[in-house]
């Protein structure tokens, strides 16, 4: 019971980490190389335990983190649905992909991403973002290994699912 | 436990459900944002959320200010002395500047007095501090740590110490969000200091940069020319730096020419700004002058009739910035 809990508060407090972590500036230079946070998270998540990510709980999240940044509301909630359902779609394989494979998958998923947000931003009436927008994905895929191996390694360490 | 669930989830086909339900939670989304974007309602929602909201931006905002702290812990002594000293003799040249200014502003007031406008060289500002936080949406918001409760309104104009940032565009409880002058979707009403031409200073989506894209060919603007607020539209006081000009090029359509500036502001690296409040007048274009005299159709010539209402008009309207006082004004 006590370790059921402490594994749900440990996947809340990564989540809302993810989103506390959006938020954080980097310096100007850094700005563009900044990854997707909740998306990676969200990924690592819907790849490890399946049974608590569902598309319902991205379009949450998706909904605080607009909330919180301040773009149009249901921007992100339709960008992380988007995602988790694609993840999910193709989690069994995924799951066994060698990490490189994984890897480049999450950067496909993320370019995936990225374009959705343009495809949103331009209907929204915003101007094309400069070509260090596309930076992103690059360095989430480049992070997803350690995130990874991180995020298992601690869970395995605290021993909970 | 795994093994029951493989079934519902197969290596190559997806059960249409789930199918079903991302086209329902998509469609959510984008009614959302169809709503949102037509109505704002984001910025109710997040006024009503602001209790939890604001905690988070506070909390986003430590890593920023822990940096700023150590740099300050960790500094030398050498380089807070050699700062010190650098401010120090800066304080001592603005307030010589300041003491030769007031005598300046004193009969700058007297004359405008004379004038009858109202236009002060007073400020009534207010101090904040830059939440150094990540807004997303291409970095061109600023989150200021004062908001409605400290009387704080969308609209007023922010400044730091070198030029124009921005204006307040949304306002929580106790915070603020700024929209900065580089923000693509943001216009300055400015003028050319040297030659008084007025234009519009529109951002630039690239980021740190200004463009004025509709300056007439035959304008003269040269690179180095400085950019003040002129003051119309009413949102900005006239006469605040807003930039310098580094390029002029004649336009691809070839009708007018596109320049390309640099913000006054630092916009980067500025921790406190200031936010005017003194917007009561509103300063927009003048008002029409109501024709004097007899009706125009009873005016015998046109030509002269129009030469009348057109220098009336300009009086009144009075160029907001400083300009000596027109020699007829004196009694």
């Amino acid at each position: 019971m006590n370790r059921q809990r402490l594994s749900l508060w440990w996947f809340i407090g990564t989540l809302l980490f993810a989103l506390l972590s959006m938020l954080v500036p980097l310096p100007g230079v850094l700005e563009p190389f900044k990854p997707y946070w909740p998306a990676l998270i969200l990924l690592y998540w819907s790849l490890e335990s399946e049974d608590r990510v569902t598309l319902g709980l991205a379009f949450v999240i998706g909904l605080g983190a607009d909330l919180l940044n301040g773009v149009v509301l249901g921007e992100q909630a339709l960008r992380l649905c988007a995602l988790v359902f694609i993840a999910l779609r193709f989690r069994s394989r995924l799951r066994f992909f060698p990490m490189w494979q994984q890897t480049l998958a999450v950067l496909a998923l993320l370019l995936n991403d990225r374009l959705l947000l343009l495809i949103v931003r331009v209907l929204a009436g915003a101007s094309l973002p400069p070509a260090s927008w596309w930076i992103s994905p690059f360095v989430g895929a480049a992070l997803w290994p350690f995130l990874f191996l991180l995020l298992d390694d601690l869970r395995a360490r605290l021993r909970i699912q | 436990m795994a093994r029951a669930r493989d079934e519902s989830s197969p290596l190559f086909a997806g059960n249409a459900a789930g199918t079903l339900r991302l086209i329902f939670y998509l469609a959510l989304a984008m009614v959302l944002m169809v709503l949102d974007h037509r109505n704002g309602w984001l910025w109710r929602l997040r006024y009503g959320a602001a209790v939890v909201v604001e905690p988070v931006y506070r909390l986003a905002g430590l890593p920023a200010v822990g940096v700023r702290t150590l740099s300050v812990a960790f500094a030398d002594r050498q380089r807070l002395t050699e700062q010190n000293q650098r401010l120090r003799e800066d304080l001592l040249l603005a307030n010589a500047k300041l003491n030769r200014m007031a005598a300046v502003a004193e009969q700058n007031q007297r004359l405008k007095e004379l004038l009858d406008t109202q236009h002060s060289l007073e400020l009534n500002v207010q101090l904040a501090r830059v939440i150094g936080m990540d807004l997303g949406a291409y970095r061109y918001r600023l989150t200021l740590n004062v908001g409605a409760r400290d009387g704080v309104k969308p609209g007023q104009p922010v400044i730091d110490a070198h030029g124009v940032m921005g204006q307040v565009k949304e306002v929580l409880p106790t915070t603020s969000v700024v929209m900065l002058v580089t923000d693509p979707a943001h216009a300055i009403p400015v003028e050319i200091e040297r030659s008084g031409l007025r234009t519009v200073a529109y951002g630039s989506r690239d980021g740190d940069q200004l463009t004025l894209p509709n300056i007439p060919l035959a304008a003269d603007v040269r690179v180095g020319d400085h950019l003040l607020t002129s003051g119309l539209g009413g949102r900005f006081p006239p006469g605040f730096p807003v930039g310098e000009i580094r390029s002029v090029a004649p336009a691809s359509t070839g009708m007018f020419m596109v320049a390309q500036a640099q913000p006054a502001a630092d916009i980067d690296r500025s921790e406190d700004v200031l936010l005017l409040h003194d917007q009561a007048e509103p300063d927009g274009p003048p008002v029409p002058v109501k024709s004097m005299g007899p009706p125009s159709d009873l005016a015998p010539v046109t030509g002269e009739a129009q030469t009348v209402p057109a220098s009336a008009s300009s009086a009144p309207s009075g160029k907001p910035s400083a300009r000596p006082a027109p020699p007829g004004v004196q009694p």
